[in-house]
């Protein structure tokens, strides 16, 4: 096996202007791995005279042992089952499509044979059944617990007990679904279907006996020999690929985090021929926008996420924007503007995976990654301004219709534009009928009954311009309280080659005599939520 | 999904596989292996191909290998005695030249659950735990815990365990956290791996070689050793420390675990740790994967429940957004209620006022509660709100502000005149049960403050015939005959109609009995059904318990990074009722308690109070009054029929106390005065079959526990379990509300 396989990092920044403050000063001096050395400084307020005398591996001796040929082993005190109990354990996996059938179901442990129903049909029919005002996340029956995650339509199900971490277990989930994406190309139930033999050789090496072996990938790909089956990019006559709610699956296919994160699978054969980096920098805004137009809430959550293609893993170097601080620190460079304008891009809080060297990180914002699986996360403050800002009218005509006059205003510099561009209004319940005039013909809106709200499609929106709709409403029976129903706009959106934070990768550097391989930078901004107040 | 052809299927399926053209060629013969997995994978019966798989399986070929195992692990338990077979093959891949095959043929063959195959393992195993390779090392650990797991009662092998705790020290981490899952199982009798002081430092040590999965699980594992001293107590946090900042979630939470359980004598250095959580909490709240964001919601809440104003100046982060699910809007939305404060009420109201429109019916009354329970701290602004709300004149809207009204009113009595100025017109808007029975309780219950009562209950009982819901028409019930007390004149005769009605015509026997005790109390005359109906109308010290959430940090501790918070107290308490722990004494649910006392006094028509809903059998009777000199006497009497330690810190307040014990029916005979060291209280209390429990609270100073001992008058420990548990809840509450 020549090729590598697709390493995928994340790097996240998160968390918006000035939520998060500093972390509290150390109470704890610094972590010491080994035996240490000098006195600690007063923590805790409790005086600690000595560093611990944990002694290096090996060195341990045998516990108080218990009698005759049995050296090593301590003495038990029966019945002190405490706080921890059984580690993290996942009796079975399966991977379920939007429909309930079985993709993927693989047993563990032999534990559940003598359950009279079947696990995969009983968890398929709770989730679809469930009453509103439960989580689905975590489930009970009879003693077992089923925690699942989604992704692409399908369900991701793990069996377990009540004692393990659901932190671990999520994580596990999400992780088998990066590493399967990794390894077969985009999620969908025909690809799992026709992988499902790499699938079950990978669960076989990242589990044993329902315990988690381990899941990096370059570690993994030693032990995988079977091959992905490639699948035809989407069709719409592929209907096997159209989830439950078949709108769901359509708009995650447009979404632009997927189209970021779209491995680029190339089959094994041709692997040798493509030398690729990809560096996706990926943000997605959360907003609020009260009806004044000042912002409430403004967060702006980024990944900056690689994936690569080259025959050996080299270090590489990733020069983001210079002006990067992170935290209350200063800004480095002297001559810098103050934040809010200018260049500089300020960071509340950002995350390195441990494959992440950051030694010239202070220095030249560079950072030296040696491609395997990782993520890391920043937080991010914009400077920019918020690309829309919308100025709504609403009056009452003389025949008693509603008059929704909606001026949305698209502040992004005029090279840029938005795509995709969304409105979703809700509007009075007892709304009958719908009248509009648009600014152009590409756009479309109409009233949809099932959630009572008035949907506006904007093709394409360039950045500077502003665009409106009359809507008129009739509304049988309209009060005054009935106008409380009106709102809060809410916007979807994307942005391609832009980052509302400003953050830029300046180059991305490869060592090597081989001639330097393809690389591709993408920018991608989309809305999480973009709301905006009446 | 392909057709099943079943025999057919098979036949060609067996015919592809003995072909030996097919077995020369590579591809050819793993694509058969493949056909059958598929088959198997999609529920065919694949067991008669089984020879020709094991035969298969002799080949070079690893990823055929590794397909046959896959088939045989799945069907060995079929076929025991042709499973045999493969026994064979695959303790001759115990012994390949290559790692992987050898840790493949070992793991398949501890895998393959059937009786009698021990016998073959014990020799594989052995020379796996040794092998130089330590991907075989891993697979032959686990393959112990699997071994003997098959092998069911017997006992465990002394020279196995001994092998597996030396094994500890192995260079691969991943086989050190394999041995410690091996032992845990292995000696699940004897309450699992123990952790001394050597292996814990030799773990603590290996820790910085482990990845994710294996910190979180040593971290795990941790929890149940327990430093010796104070000093290295700490330096093991010291050590840690790292640990609460990995960019992982799962290592930050089982770290966070470890020292909150490790420091439960500190509550200081606890209270740090939660401050340091705090940042790896809310960048998992808003996660992009909303599984773990929902997770972290959930631990957020159980933090609160101990720390209420940790996330307050975060609370922007708890907005939801637009396309969340449900599930975590509804997290979030409590949230937001537990965290509000006077800064941010503002906001936070502002917030919530947006969802009560919501389109889905769950988040928009999930709203309106909200902002009621927000509302026993900052009543104006939210009646206010609530108000403005009615006049949508939303049929699920009307009905949840009603709740909300009944349940503030019963807390917060200063907003009374609020309520009944806003009722007018809500019962055109109602119609389902819940928002019925609220309104018509405020209506009786308050009817003298709002004019047009006694003609809004006159529709009620105009169409009582066509009501669905007996609940209502008990409601009804117990409304008009208090309103009837406060203005006689309106309601006389629809009382007598709607009296008639129940008696004569009501199927449901529940309504017609309470009908006939109406009928046969107002003939007992007016004083009696004053004194009987006329209870209070609102209750703040009930409140007072019940807002109380504050719990101390050391009674989840151990719970966090479970399930536990995950499925939240009640359902939780629902979900493990079945498992036969006695879990009755850690913490019985106090909401519930509290909601049942509410219920059953606003009916007004029960005086016994039932204390316990889990317990059930315990029934406390109110006005019991033993005198000072009768205590003395049965408390000198009696003997000690239970000694128990409480914890407690900080000053003892008596008022408080009191009013928690009187509201459960226990009297209090006598108290020290607040700040008297040693503080002493003397309780009684007796349940409706006539069993005194008498009860002494000690606290001396400087003592970080309340000792209470409790004396019975009749031997009956299921009564004193619940009397026990009864008192922990009150003491606890009460400790939580004078700190």
């Amino acid at each position: 096996m020549a090729g590598s396989v697709p390493g995928q990092f994340r790097f996240r920044y998160r968390c918006p202007r000035g939520s998060i403050p500093d972390p509290p000063p150390l109470r704890f001096p610094p972590p010491q791995r080994k035996v240490a050395r000098k006195p600690a400084p007063r923590d805790h307020r409790r005086p600690v005279r000595r560093r611990p005398r944990l002694r290096a591996a090996g060195q341990w001796r045998r516990a108080a042992a218990g009698p005759g040929p049995r050296p090593f082993r301590p003495c038990h005190v029966t019945a002190t089952r405490q706080a921890g109990r059984s580690p993290a354990m996942l009796s079975q996996i399966f991977i379920l499509s939007s429909k309930g059938d079985r993709l993927i179901h693989k047993d563990f442990r032999g534990e559940t044979c003598g359950t009279s129903t079947d696990l995969a049909d009983t968890f398929y029919r709770r989730i679809t059944s469930l009453p509103g005002d439960q989580a689905p996340v975590f489930m009970a029956h009879e003693g077992w617990h089923f925690v699942h995650v989604r992704h692409a339509g399908l369900y991701f199900v793990a069996t377990t007990t009540p004692d393990a971490s659901p932190f671990t277990l999520v994580e596990f989930l999400n992780r088998l679904v990066t590493l399967l994406r990794d390894f077969c190309g985009p999620l969908s139930e025909k690809n799992v279907s026709l992988n499902f033999a790499l699938i079950y050789e990978l669960l076989d090496e990242m589990l044993d006996y329902g315990y988690i072996q381990t899941t990096a990938p370059e570690v993994l790909r030693n032990f995988m020999h079977t091959e992905p089956v490639a699948t035809k990019p989407f069709s719409l006559l592929d209907l096997g690929s159209i989830g439950l709610f078949g709108a769901e699956t359509q708009q995650s296919r447009v979404a632009p985090s997927s189209a970021a994160s779209r491995p680029v699978l190339p089959p094994r054969g041709e692997q040798g021929t493509r030398n690729e980096v990809f560096v996706d920098v990926v943000e997605r805004l959360t907003v609020v926008i009260a009806a004044n137009g000042t912002p409430m809430k403004v967060d702006v959550q980024g990944e900056i996420r690689l994936k690569c293609y080259l025959p050996s893993c080299v270090e590489m170097r990733i020069g983001l924007t210079e002006e990067f601080c992170v935290g209350k620190s200063e800004l480095r460079a002297p001559f810098s503007a103050p934040p809010g304008y200018g260049t500089a891009v300020r960071v509340d809080e950002c995350a390195f995976h441990s494959s992440v060297k950051l030694d010239e990180f202070e220095s030249g914002r560079i950072l030296k990654v040696t491609p395997s699986q990782g993520e890391y996360q920043l937080a991010d403050d914009i400077p920019s301004p918020l690309p829309f800002r919308l100025f709504p009218t609403v009056d009452q005509d003389p025949t008693g219709r509603l008059r929704l006059y909606l001026k949305l205003r698209c502040d992004l510099p005029p090279k840029s534009q938005a795509l995709n561009v969304r409105l979703q209004l809700p509007v009075p319940k007892g709304v009958s009928s719908l009248a509009q005039e648009l600014s152009s013909p590409e756009q479309t809106a109409e009233l949809q009954p099932s959630t009572k709200s008035i949907r506006w499609d904007i093709p394409r929106c360039q950045g500077g311009s502003q665009l409106s709709a009359l809507f008129k409403l009739e509304v049988p029976g309209l009060s005054r309280a009935s106008l409380l129903e009106l709102g809060p706009a809410n916007l979807a959106f994307e942005l391609p080659a832009h980052t509302c934070s400003g953050l830029h990768i300046r180059f991305v550097r490869l060592p090597g005599p081989a001639g330097p391989p393809q690389r591709w930078v993408r920018y991608l901004t989309h809305s999480d939520s973009y709301v905006l107040r009446f | 999904m392909p057709y099943l052809g079943g025999e057919e299927a098979l036949r060609e399926l067996r015919r592809a596989l003995a072909n030996p053209h097919v077995q020369a060629d590579r591809l050819r013969y793993r694509a058969a292996v493949l056909r059958v997995i598929r088959h198997m994978a999609q529920g065919a019966d694949v067991s008669g191909l089984f020879p020709e798989m094991v035969k298969a399986s002799a080949a070079a070929d690893v990823v055929q290998k590794k397909l046959v195992s896959l088939y045989v692990r799945a069907q060995a338990p079929r076929q025991p005695q042709l499973a045999l077979l493969a026994v064979n093959t695959l303790r001759k891949d115990c012994a390949h030249p290559s790692p992987a095959v050898r840790g493949l043929a070992l793991r398949s063959m501890c895998g393959l659950r059937m009786p009698g195959i021990q016998e073959y393992l014990q020799q594989p195993l052995l020379s796996g735990l040794r092998d130089k390779a330590s991907y075989v090392r891993r697979a032959a650990v686990l393959g112990c815990a699997k071994m003997l797991k098959l092998q069911g009662d017997c006992e465990v092998d002394g020279a196995l365990v001994n092998e597996l705790y030396s094994l500890l020290r192995d260079r691969d981490p991943i086989v050190v956290v394999n041995c410690l899952r091996a032992l845990e199982e292995i000696l699940k009798k004897e309450g699992g791996v123990v952790i001394n002081k050597p292996i814990a430092h030799h773990l603590l040590n290996r820790m910085a070689d482990l990845d994710q999965w294996g910190k979180s699980e040593v971290l795990t594992f941790l929890l149940r050793y327990r430093p010796r001293s104070e000093e290295e107590l700490f330096d093991i946090l010291n050590l840690l420390d790292g640990y609460l900042k990995s960019s992982s979630p799962s290592v930050v939470m089982a770290a966070t675990k470890l020292f909150l359980v490790l420091a439960r004598e500190y509550p200081h250095v606890q209270a740090d740790v939660l401050v340091r959580v705090k940042g790896p909490l809310l960048s998992a709240c808003t996660s992009e994967s909303r599984e773990l964001c929902f997770t972290a919601l959930c631990h957020v809440r159980q933090i609160l429940g101990s720390l209420p104003g940790h996330f307050s100046s975060h609370y922007k982060k708890f907005f939801c957004s637009y396309s969340e699910p449900h599930y975590i809007k509804c997290q979030k939305m409590e949230v937001l209620c537990e965290l509000v404060n006077d800064e941010n009420v503002q906001q936070v109201l502002e917030e919530l006022k947006g969802y009560c429109t919501d389109v889905s019916v769950e988040l928009a009354q999930g709203a309106i509660f909200a902002i009621g329970n927000i509302a026993r701290t900052y009543t104006e602004q939210c009646v206010g709100l609530l108000t403005e709300l009615l006049g949508l004149q939303q049929e699920h809207i009307t009905s949840a502000v009603v709740q909300a009204f009944r349940d503030l009113v019963w807390l917060c009595p200063q907003c009374t005149d609020a309520v009944c100025r806003a009722l007018p017109g809500c019962e055109d808007a109602i119609q389902d049960s819940e928002g019925k029975q609220a309104l018509i309780w405020l209506l009786g219950a308050h009817g003298e403050k709002v004019p047009n009562a006694p003609y809004v209950l006159e529709d009620f009982v105009e169409n009582v015939k066509s009501e669905m819901f007996p609940a209502v028409k008990m409601e009804l019930l117990t409304a008009l005959v208090r309103l009837f007390l406060s203005r006689p004149a309106e309601c006389q005769d629809m009382l007598g109609r709607l009296l008639h009605y129940c008696i004569e015509e009501e199927m449901d026997m529940a309504v017609r009995d309470r009908g006939l005790f109406y009928y046969r109390l107002l003939q007992s005359g007016v004083e009696v059904v004053k004194r009987v109906l006329c209870s209070p109308k609102s209750d703040p010290s009930l409140g007072l318990l019940e807002d109380q959430t504050e719990r101390p940090v050391n009674t989840w501790a151990s719970e966090f990074n479970t399930l536990a918070p995950v499925y939240g107290r009640e359902r939780w308490a629902l979900i493990t009722a079945h498992q036969p722990e006695p879990s009755y004494a850690c913490s019985p649910c106090t909401d519930s308690r509290n909601r049942d006392t509410e219920s059953l006094i606003s009916e007004g028509n029960k005086e016994v109070l039932k204390v316990h809903p889990d317990t059930g059998s315990l029934t406390l009777i109110p006005d019991v009054y033993l005198t000072a000199e009768q205590f003395e006497k049965s408390w000198l009497s009696l003997d000690m029929s239970c000694h128990l330690s409480l914890p407690w810190c900080g000053t003892v307040h008596p008022d408080t106390i009191q009013t928690a014990l009187h509201v459960v029916h226990i009297q209090t005979i006598a108290m020290s005065k607040a700040g008297v060291q040693p503080w002493k209280a003397y309780l009684s209390a007796q349940d409706d079959t006539g069993c005194l429990f008498l009860t002494e609270l000690l606290l001396e100073a400087a003592d970080p526990e309340m000792q209470v001992s409790v004396k019975q008058s009749e031997a009956k420990p299921e009564a004193l379990r619940a009397f026990i548990s009864v008192l922990r809840t009150v003491m606890g509450a009460a400790a939580g509300l004078g700190s």
